[in-house]
């Protein structure tokens, strides 16, 4: 009955898996986040988070509505409306050029197949191209080349004023799903199962002309392609429904490395087997893939997964990480990392490097994976492969937020800002260090009093 | 060894009893006189004899030219309120002493009757006889069927208690002025309307009566003038000579709004709806005099003129207007609701409408703590409170508000000579949102401080009443509208007076007999040219100077030391200064992170019993005492801090605390006048002003105590609610959940200005949203699949929150270990009443209040002393000072910290905008309580 009542934390929603999640209690030390902000203004669940600078960030969703938010203090700054449709894609497009005059941009893509160019100090509409034949699923911007593009059935290129310098031929009707830039002017985008790679070249007589050429198709992929994250200059990775992870070279475009059941617990011995249960096809698909210098962090099912690239293997992974299907993931510079599932938190992990040697922790594993000790037991919880000369990593939760009642569909990090997080709820909370902010105020109350002038003395 | 039965064989019983018994009365000028009145009754607040009415009530009376001065009405209307009371009797008396110059006709020099804009005159009467005591607003409304087309007015507030009207006085004053303000608007809309009448009458006869000239001119062959003619050409020009007076008249009473503007801020009424709504009144007023053109008089231009007689009927037969008629329904009936709120305000026993007053006072000037327990819109609405603004001197408030005001002056359309224009254009406007307060603002400051200092003198004058048969006229002070003063008079008394201690000599006098006798009076306004007034304001008003003698002397035992000096500084700014002078200390004397002297013997006041009289933080350097102009130089005088711990005392029982307060009192002799006379009067039901507001106080507080009787873990739940954490109050039954939460609310620190965020009662699962709003929740348990969800919710909330079980009786909390809140709630206290404990409570959160107000505006507590200061010994100094300076403990650090940041974050948020509300929180582990 009155779970509650019990204390020790919140309670997992599933019943099955209820013994596998990891659970934190009310006592977090490490996690800074004692302040919230609750930001409404989406009529629907709002999807995407991008930043625009330091302290802005747009949030947009199915309702269709772009808001401009203030990341320090909340503050609402612009509300764009000129879609009618849900959001597809957004992309910030900022100018990093001298000579032009400092303009914020963002590009959206809606369901109504239009993309609208914003200008985000103004909150005012600058362009707004409508001759798509289908919706726009997602846009990237390359910089270097001051152009966007926009991937729908066809790959069409733009320059900053939104002409259309070059367009594919009609690629697919599913449309590209995932556009990633690689070096040497090219991008991949990936249709289907297929992972294309185009080229862009200039036209010899023109400066501002280009020609956007394919050059080679990868089929390595059994199923859809779900993500394409760029690692570095020299590779990048591709993940699939089916819980494939490959790394490409992305100079030549050849398969480095690629790993196919990882998650499988059969492939690490030293895992239970009961866990291979309550996987299924649709727990296995990669949803999102976020890396750093050394490794690649995959949010694969409910688990996260961690996967060294020069090792080529799964360094580290917490298979039960959420309640239900991880959607977005992302590494902090601290060794954290934090990701939001569908079960409506969001949690905090820690990279961790085990010291101690390889002895008991399959009767830890094993008792934690039922539910045994988990009140007192965070710290080894994490599912470990063991190799001798190797260190031994886990992922340790140090802390979650909870607060939105529907699926946290993304975040964004904004540093000692906090973290903003959006979800199905139709909220977006802002998540602040408390201490911080506190000090904030004092900071700006002083700076109010003396404006006031009440800190003279009278004598 | 021997024991106590031992000792007391040795004593003989005899003598034992004999010295109890032998011990010799106390002299007879120490024993307590018995309470006269006791033989009617046992209670001392029971009426006193000698006077015929149950309780105090105001008189309107007339002084009608036709049978005299009669009582119109009274307020209560009630027939019982009067009692055997005589108010004809009284009415005549009332009406007898009429000061004001109410000069109206043909002045010698002028051709036209000229209206004189009288200003009322307010006088305080004192019949012993009758054991009556009124204060008495006399005013004159206008009539053009009256005699001098005015009519004798007077209001009455008739209290058997002359220490309440004396000291009562301004405010009584305040409120009468607003109430005759309201009347007098009324009653010259509804002369004008009179007045255009009657000169569409007149015009219409000078038409016909010209026709009727004409034709017989025509007729008319004969070349010599019949004496018909001659007379109707006389009766023609005497119509003409009238149109001409009464333009003039029309134009004397439409240019009056316009001559008032000039002075300083008048605001006339503008009801724009209430218009209509007037006029249909008036149309459907069946009594009106003039039915006929009543009936056709409206805004509709239908009006169609009749005939004028030539003699036009001024006979004693003639109906006079009632009053109602004089002033326009609408206005009549804003001022029966204004005399109304008045009679409300000043009910019961006066030494308690004072302590309310000062208490509020007091409560006002923590501008920038107080809207954390106390409900300010309580505050702000409350008219009294006006006259104590003026501790709190121009702050940026004060003067937004001022402006604020001035942008509000309405801006009346007035059309000279066009005395035809429509009712509409009758620049008579009313401000919706002013409601009654015609009163013409004054720049606030002033006037309290006038106010303050007149109620001084009133009761210094009061000295000199010697009873006797007479009617005593005690004091007269002119007008309200008269006190108004220009800004550079503002600052005047904010000059801290040498005179301050000077002491008021109160001239006895001697009152003979049988004698009306007038001790003060202030002349009329009216008798004062404009010109002269605007250039030397002074002139007519002396209370400014007198102010400067007597602000401190007033104000010094009332009010705490923060103010002492009857400066205005508002108590914000002089606790900065006290701050940042405290900031300097530490920069300079290393030992400031050491616990002062004074905090050492705090604990004292923790078995209940103050032995030693309660501190001020002193500063540890005389030399830096600059920043503490109050503190030193005065007798006895309070802190609000310590003004608490004496409540505090009084912490157990009731006797104590009222002891306590009779202490307070005592050290000023303000009050312990005030108290020592008017304490054994009038049935004082304590109701002022929000009678509501004060009940759900005392069932609150009754609530709070029996919670913390009842619940052994009350302690850890007031804890969440003072550190923030929002309290879910769980239940199957409403009307349980509900009084829990009631008897919490107390304890629930507001966010804003807005109201308490208590939400009494839910059924649908919290959201997160709804833990910024509201700290303090009921949440109805059910068994539906709703109420899964429901409970589903609190589970996934739980970090966030701290769920009280009505039903099972638990708590499910984070742990409390703290000393604050077993002082706010103890189990065993003494307190039987449900207002005494909320008192109780009230103070502790003050005190808490104070401390989270040092601790949020210390500066070296937030920021770093000089650059290179790390954070950490940033950190270091400020849990040092919660540890020590203010001697909190445990979870008290948490309580204060939380308050420090609503503080911040009041203070931070521009008034415009509603900021966003924040939720703070931590991750601590909870418990769950059971009984």
């Amino acid at each position: 009955m009155l779970r509650w009542l019990i204390g020790g934390g919140r309670e997992p929603q599933g019943l099955a898996e209820k013994s596998s999640v990891q659970t934190i209690g009310e006592e977090q030390i490490q996690n800074p986040y004692t302040e919230l902000l609750v930001l409404k203004g989406h009529q629907d669940i709002v999807r995407f988070l991008v930043q625009i600078d330091n302290c802005r960030f747009a949030s947009a969703g199915d309702d269709g509505i772009i808001f401009l938010w203030n990341a320090q203090t909340g503050e609402k700054l612009y509300e764009l409306h000129g879609h009618t449709h849900k959001i597809t894609a957004i992309a910030p497009f900022s100018s990093s050029d001298v000579t032009e005059a400092k303009a914020d941009l963002i590009i959206t893509a809606s369901a109504d197949r239009t993309v609208i160019v914003w200008d985000c100090t103004s909150g005012r509409q600058v362009q707004k191209v409508s001759c798509f034949h289908s919706t726009v699923k997602c846009l990237t911007v390359l910089q270097k080349l001051k152009v966007w593009l926009s991937g729908g059935s066809d790959l069409c290129v733009w320059n900053r004023k939104s002409d259309l310098l070059c367009k594919t031929s009609h690629l697919t009707d599913a449309g590209i799903s995932a556009l990633v830039e690689l070096p040497k002017n090219c991008v991949a985008a990936s249709v289907g199962k297929e992972l294309i790679i185009f080229r862009l070249s200039a036209t010899n007589h023109e400066s501002e002309g280009w020609n956007i050429v394919e050059v080679k198709r990868l089929v390595d992929h059994q199923d859809n392609i779900s993500s394409l994250v760029s690692v570095n200059d020299l590779t990048f990775v591709t993940g699939s429904h089916v819980g494939e992870l490959i790394v490409w070279d992305a100079l030549d475009w050849t398969k480095q490395a690629s790993e196919c059941n990882f998650w499988d617990s059969s492939v690490h011995p030293d895992v239970q087997p009961e866990i291979k249960l309550s996987q299924s096809p649709h727990e296995t698909s990669v949803q999102h893939l976020t890396s750093d210098k050394e490794c690649v962090f995959a949010a694969v099912g409910k688990g996260i997964y961690v996967y060294n690239l020069q090792m080529k293997r799964v360094i580290a992974c917490q298979r039960a990480a959420h309640d239900s299907s991880v959607l977005h993931i992302e590494k902090l510079s601290n060794r954290q990392l934090i990701s939001c599932s569908e079960d409506g938190s969001v949690r905090i992990w820690e990279l961790r490097e085990k010291q101690q040697l390889p002895a008991e922790p399959v009767p830890t594993g094993f008792f934690n994976m039922w539910g045994f000790g988990r009140a007192n037991k965070q710290a080894n919880q994490a599912a470990k492969k063991m190799q001798e000369n190797i260190p031994v990593y886990f992922l340790e939760l140090v802390g979650d937020l909870i607060g939105h009642s529907s699926a946290v569909q993304m975040f964004l990090y904004f540093g000692e800002l906090g973290l903003a997080t959006c979800s199905a709820d139709h909220l977006i909370i802002l998540w602040k260090d408390g201490e911080r902010e506190s000090s904030l105020r004092s900071l700006t109350l002083f700076k109010k009093l003396a404006q006031n002038g009440d800190l003279q003395l009278r004598l | 060894m021997i024991s106590a039965p031992d000792v007391v064989a040795f004593t003989r019983e005899e003598e034992l009893e004999d010295d109890l018994y032998r011990e010799p009365p106390l002299p007879e000028e120490y024993s307590v006189p018995l309470f006269p009145f006791a033989g009617q009754g046992a209670n001392p607040w029971a009426k006193v004899a000698g006077s015929k009415f149950t309780r105090d009530f105001i008189l309107i009376s007339e002084f009608s030219e036709q049978v005299g001065p009669q009582p119109l009405l009274t307020i209560p209307d009630d027939a019982k309120v009067s009692g055997t009371f005589d108010l004809n009797y009284f009415s005549l008396r009332i009406m007898s002493v009429d000061y004001q110059a109410s000069f109206v006709g043909h002045p010698p020099g002028s051709a036209y009757p000229k209206l004189n804009f009288v200003e009322d005159s307010k006088v305080v009467l004192g019949d012993s006889k009758e054991g009556a005591f009124a204060y008495v607003h006399h005013l004159t409304l206008y009539d053009l069927e009256a005699r001098g087309f005015v009519r004798p007015f007077c209001m009455a507030y008739i209290s058997a208690d002359e220490h309440k009207i004396m000291q009562q006085f301004q405010e009584l004053s305040t409120e009468f002025s607003k109430a005759s303000e309201c009347l007098k608007t009324g009653n010259r809309k509804a002369f004008a309307n009179e007045l255009e009448k009657k000169l569409k009458d007149l015009d219409y006869t000078r038409t016909v009566l010209h026709n009727e000239t004409e034709q017989q001119k025509k007729a008319n062959d004969k070349g010599y003038y019949t004496t018909q003619a001659i007379e109707k050409a006389n009766e023609l020009a005497s119509v003409e000579k009238s149109i001409i007076e009464h333009q003039d008249l029309l134009r004397q009473i439409r240019s009056y709004p316009y001559r008032k503007l000039k002075d300083s801020e008048f605001h006339p009424y503008e009801p724009e709806c209430a218009l209509e709504r007037a006029d249909v009144g008036s149309d459907q007023d069946p009594t009106a005099s003039e039915p006929g053109e009543t009936q056709l008089y409206t805004h509709v231009p239908s009006y169609t003129p009749k005939l004028i007689k030539a003699k036009s009927a001024k006979c004693f037969d003639k109906k006079l207007k009632t009053l109602e008629e004089l002033c326009d329904v609408y206005f009549f009936t804003q001022t029966l609701d204004q005399l109304h709120h008045i009679e409300r305000t000043f009910r019961g026993d006066v030494c308690y409408l004072l302590t309310e007053q000062i208490s509020r006072a007091l409560l006002k000037q923590q501008s920038v703590t107080n809207f954390l327990f106390e409900d300010v819109s309580f505050l702000d609405e409350k008219p009294p409170e006006k006259q104590y603004r003026g501790c709190q001197g121009l702050g940026q408030g004060a003067i937004d508000e001022k402006c604020l005001e001035e942008s509000l002056a309405p801006k009346v359309v007035i059309s000279l000579g066009s005395y035809k224009s429509s009712v509409e254009c009758v620049p008579i406007k009313m401000e919706q949102e002013m409601e009654v307060s015609e009163e013409p603002k004054m720049s606030e400051s002033v006037m309290s401080e006038h106010q303050e200092n007149l109620d001084y003198l009133d009761a210094d004058i009061k000295g000199s009443i010697s009873s006797g048969e007479s009617i005593e006229v005690l004091g007269t002070e002119k007008s309200g509208s008269g006190l108004t003063k220009s800004e550079s008079q503002a600052s005047l008394p904010v000059i801290a007076s040498p005179q301050a201690g000077r002491s008021k000599v109160g001239s006895r006098r001697t009152v003979s007999e049988d004698s009306i006798e007038v001790l003060s009076t202030c002349p009329s306004e009216s008798l004062i040219p404009e010109d002269f007034k605007a250039s030397y304001p002074s002139a007519i008003n002396e209370e400014p100077y007198v102010d400067d003698d007597e602000g401190g002397l007033r104000f010094t035992p009332r009010l705490n030391p923060g103010i002492d000096d009857g400066q205005d500084d508002i108590s914000k700014q002089e606790s900065l200064v006290q701050v940042d002078a405290a900031c300097c200390i530490g920069k300079e004397s290393p030992n400031f992170l050491e616990p002062l002297a004074e905090l050492g013997q705090k604990p004292c006041e923790e078995d209940g019993v103050v032995r030693i009289p309660p501190q001020p933080y002193r500063p540890a350097e005389p030399g830096l005492r600059g920043g503490f102009p109050s503190h030193d130089g005065l007798s006895g005088g309070l802190l609000p801090y310590e003004l608490d711990s004496r409540y505090l005392a009084g912490h157990g029982s009731r006797e104590v605390s009222k002891s306590s307060l009779d202490e307070c009192s005592d050290s000023t002799s303000y009050i312990s006048s005030a108290t020592s006379t008017c304490s054994d009067r009038t049935p004082s039901p304590a109701h002022l002003g929000c009678a509501a507001g004060d009940r759900h106080r005392k069932r609150a507080g009754q609530n709070a105590l029996r919670f913390i009787r009842q619940y052994p873990f009350a302690h850890p739940a007031i804890y969440s609610l003072l550190s923030g954490r929002t309290l879910v109050v769980l239940g199957e039954d409403e009307a349980m959940v509900k009084k829990l939460v009631t008897a919490l609310s107390i304890f629930v620190p507001n966010c804003g200005v807005y109201a308490k965020p208590v939400k009494h009662w839910v059924t649908s699962a919290l959201h997160l949203v709804d833990f910024q709003k509201w700290k303090l929740i009921g949440l109805q348990r059910a068994a539906s699949p709703a109420g899964v969800n429901v409970l589903h919710a609190l589970s996934r909330y739980s970090r966030y929150l701290s769920i009280l079980d009505a039903d099972s009786k638990t708590l499910r909390c984070p742990l409390y270990k703290g000393t604050v809140v077993a002082r706010l709630a103890d189990h065993r206290t003494q307190i039987k009443r449900g207002s005494t404990y909320y008192m109780h409570v009230q103070s502790i959160l003050t005190q808490l209040c104070s401390k989270a107000f040092l601790f949020t505006f210390c500066h070296h507590l937030h920021l770093p002393i000089s650059e290179r200061e790390p954070e950490e010994s940033v950190v270091n100094r400020r849990m040092n000072f919660l540890k020590l300076q203010l001697g909190l403990a445990n979870e008290d650090i948490k309580i204060v910290q939380y308050l420090a940041e609503l503080l911040k974050l009041h203070y931070i948020q521009e008034p415009g905008q509603g900021g966003n509300p924040l939720l703070r929180f931590d991750y601590v582990p909870s418990f769950l309580y059971k009984i």
